[in-house]
Parts: C-alpha cells; structure tokens; sequence
C-alpha cells in the first residue's frame, strides 16, 4: 500500500480517564470492541465502545487482585480470556463470564515483576518474562489450568516484553540486555531452547530493547529501543511458510535521527503501518518506502504527532477493525483513542 | 543519552551538596554518604538533568541516592517535567550501569513499589530535611 501520496492526520477520537496513575499497556480484544488498560493503580480497566452514542466508556475494573502495578494485558485469540501480568510478581488470567471479569487462575513462579504476557496463535500457549531473567513457558490446559512447560534462561537482564509469532510456535523476547532472544522448541524433544539472539554483532540495539511487533505476514519485526532507533528485520518467508519451522531473522533497516527519547512501544498495523510511543510524549507512523532503490525496501516516517500526551507515552496499539483506529497509553493516566483519517 | 535538546544556555539552579545519612545494613552507626550534585533545567522543553558525585568510587548506595533525587525532584518540578539523573562522569565504577538503571523508569517505578527500598529512601530524604 503506498501511503506517500495520502494527507493523512492523526484525529484524537476520545481522551479515556479513570486510571490513578501511568497507563503501561494496553490491549484490544481480537474483534477490537473492548480495550484493556493497565495501570500502575493496580488494576485493569476495560472500555467498550456504546453503539448508540459511538463513545468509549469504562465498562469494567478489575481491582483488589493484584497488588502492585500491573504492567502488560493480552487478550486470548478467542477473546474470552485476559491475561495481566504485574509487578507483583504474579499472571492472573480473568474470564468474562456474563458481564463480569472474574480472576480464575493465577500464575505464580516468577522471582519477581513480571514485564510482559503473550499468548500464541491458537492459544494453546502463554509466555510470560520478568526482571528476573527468565522467560516462562506456560500450557493452556482444561478447567483454566496452566502449567508451565519450560523456564527459559538465557537473557542476562530483565525482560521486557515477550511477543509470539502471529502464524508459527516461536517466542521472542526484548531485554535491559539490548538483545531479542528467539526461542523455539526442539522438534523432537519438546525442549524449548534459544535458536537465535540478535545482538549488536547482528546490527541490533545498543541499549535496552522495550517492544517488538510483526508485520501480519509475519515476515518482518520491528523494535525499538532506549538508543534511540527503530529497527526492522525480516526472515525467509519461503522457509518459514513452508513450515520447515524456524529460518533466522536478519536486520533490515535502521531508522534513526527521528526519536529523541527512548521508544517505549511500536506496534504493526494490518496495512504496514508502522506506529511508535515515545518518551516524547509523541507518536509518529513509519511506512515503507517505494522510491526504487536498488537495495531493498526503505521505511520513512510519515507523520509525527507531537504532544500526543502531556507525557511520555508507553503503549500504542492499532485496532483490528477497518479503520485505522489507534490507541495510545500515557504516563498522564490517560488513554487517547484516535483514528488515522485523510485531511478534511 | 536522552538530552540532546538542552540549550546551550542553560540555568543552573542549583549546586549544593548533599548529605544524607542512612544506617548501614548491619545496624551500626549512621553512615554518612556525601555527594554533590547540580542540576541542569529547561524550562521550555521541561526537562531536568541532575548529575550527581557519589564520594565512593564503588559506593553502593549510588542507586538509592538516585531514587531520592528522583522523588525528591517530583514535589518540585510539574508532573510533566523529565527527569535524567547520572552520577558526574568518572565518578563511579559502575558509572554506566547505575545511569541505566536509574534512568529505566519501569526500574525505578518498581523500585519504589518495593516497601523496604521505598522505607529507605523515605528515611534518606526525611533525615534530609533535619
């Protein structure tokens, strides 16, 4: 899709209030008709869209059950479950039963706060990842069981986020270390183990990596990082579609010069847009660039909203949905939904 | 490695050193830690950049120094400001390792959820006030 010829803004739609504190995360249900927000209050929020007036208001929180920030929510593909990981050092994984959100499990092992939770494709699996270093690996079983499969060691930092593969069972991690850590498990052992590290000697990041997201093809990544760049790297589809499990990542393409400030979050969109949050308090949109080059694809910025927040922004994440509907978290305690429309 | 906007004028507020007494684990007498800071201030851009002296070559309340700085610093400034501390270049042995964490706000947002550290330093900045 060539978006060089578009005047595009970005429209704030709505200013969501309610949380205490910073917003860390936010997470749209697989239909994107509820959002959920977490804070450093302690709790969850879940806003729902009302079809009669087209607002966005807070249709539940989910409180007195973690006791420290909650710092990362993901929905299940199906929707029905919500995992939130916390400072607290504990995963609780809440259902919506009726009109309610109640916690049926929670997931202890970690030492310490847990960064980040991610469910796989099927929803078969969770990843959860912490200060403590370690990456767990957590099956889903019947009656909202969980048991953890496999304790990945191998950062020598605190990890900061864990992402699946949209379509194949491989984990990836981003770390205080500066590298991403790819894990997959051993065909014939079901042993989970560390295929590849993308570190400075692979053209990676040279301070902490905050947040990965793929392309939809799942043939491409991006991060971002406190050094202050964006990076994109792409493995061989070939490989990776003809299911011969995992093929290794290589860098792309290094975007710098743009950000100030550390990039806390950058999330891929269904059409190849690429938004990022930053320390800046502001969100910018990178696309690929089709100029011809010779050596490959190119991704420029396209737009930058400054101010997005009064402060620093810590989650950005499209919507599913048809249109190019973003919402973005602040350490102002405020959620901003916005949509990314042509210049009227 | 955040602070390429900071004027090439800027106003230095303060330059004042610091004593803050904290009791050393094991109970004795109250250790007194020294460190000199100074403090670099936009107004415009809203941005703080406080670097300060730990004494110690290897002293190891670098990081709970930090943290008060950083709490203390919140009552004065609006919410809005940002804040980037460092220990003055040289002065450290973990120099690079302590800046990171000082500067990694999930880090320091835990750190201060964490009752003992949060005891710690409200104990260095209310000794502080005396």
């Amino acid at each position: 899709m060539d978006f060089s010829e578009e005047g595009l803004e970005l429209k704030e739609i709505q200013r969501l209030e309610g949380h205490n504190d910073k917003v860390w995360s936010l997470a749209w249900n697989p239909t994107s008709t509820l959002l959920a927000s977490c804070s450093g209050d302690k709790t969850v929020r879940i806003w729902q869209r009302s079809p009669s007036t087209s607002s966005w208001h807070c249709k539940a929180v989910l409180e007195e059950t973690h006791t420290r920030t909650v710092r990362s929510c993901a929905w299940s593909p199906s929707g029905k479950l919500l995992a939130t990981a916390s400072f607290d050092a504990t995963t609780a994984i809440w259902e919506l039963i009726g009109d309610d959100f109640e916690c049926v499990s929670t997931l202890e092992g970690h030492e310490n706060e847990v960064k980040s939770v991610s469910w796989n494709a099927s929803g078969s699996l969770l990843a959860t990842c912490s200060r403590d270093k370690s990456v767990w690996i957590w099956e889903v079983q019947p009656g909202n069981e969980f048991e953890c499969v496999s304790v990945l060691q191998g950062h020598t930092q605190d990890v900061k986020m864990v992402q699946w593969h949209p379509i194949m069972d491989v984990l990836f991690s981003c770390s205080y270390d500066n590298t991403v850590k790819i894990w997959a498990e051993d065909g014939d052992s079901d042993d989970w183990h560390c295929v590849q590290t993308l570190g400075e000697s692979n053209n990676g990041h040279t301070s902490t990596v905050w947040a990965l997201s793929f392309n939809p093809e799942g043939d491409k990544m991006v991060t971002c990082s406190d050094d202050l760049t964006v990076k994109i790297w792409d493995t061989d589809s070939i490989t990776m579609q003809a299911g011969e499990g995992y093929a290794p990542w290589k860098h792309l393409c290094t975007l710098s010069g743009y950000h100030d400030r550390t990039i806390f979050s950058a999330h891929w969109s269904r059409e190849g847009i690429i938004a990022t949050g930053a320390a800046d308090d502001a969100i910018r949109f990178f696309v690929e660039s089709k100029d011809g080059l010779v050596d490959g694809p190119l991704y420029k910025l396209m737009l930058k909203k400054e101010q997005a927040h009064d402060m620093d922004i810590n989650s950005v994440q499209w919507s599913s949905g048809e249109n190019r509907l973003l919402a973005s978290a602040s350490d102002d305690g405020t959620i901003k939904i916005w949509e990314l429309a042509s210049i009227t | 490695m955040t602070l390429g906007l900071i004027n090439a004028n800027p106003v230095v507020h303060a330059k004042k050193e610091r004593v803050a007494r904290t009791e050393d684990l094991h109970g004795d007498d109250a250790l007194s830690v020294l460190s000199e800071e100074s403090i670099t201030v936009d107004e415009k851009l809203g941005r703080i950049l406080i670097t300060f002296t730990p004494t110690i070559q290897h002293c190891s309340m670098a990081t709970v120094i930090g943290l008060c700085l950083r709490v203390k610093l919140k009552h004065y400034f609006p919410p809005h400001f940002k804040v980037d501390i460092k220990v003055s270049p040289g002065s450290h042995a973990n120099e690079e390792s302590v800046n990171k964490q000082l500067n990694d706000k999930e880090r320091v947002a835990a750190a201060l959820e964490n009752p003992n550290l949060r005891q710690l330093v409200d104990e260095c900045l209310y000794s502080n006030e005396l």
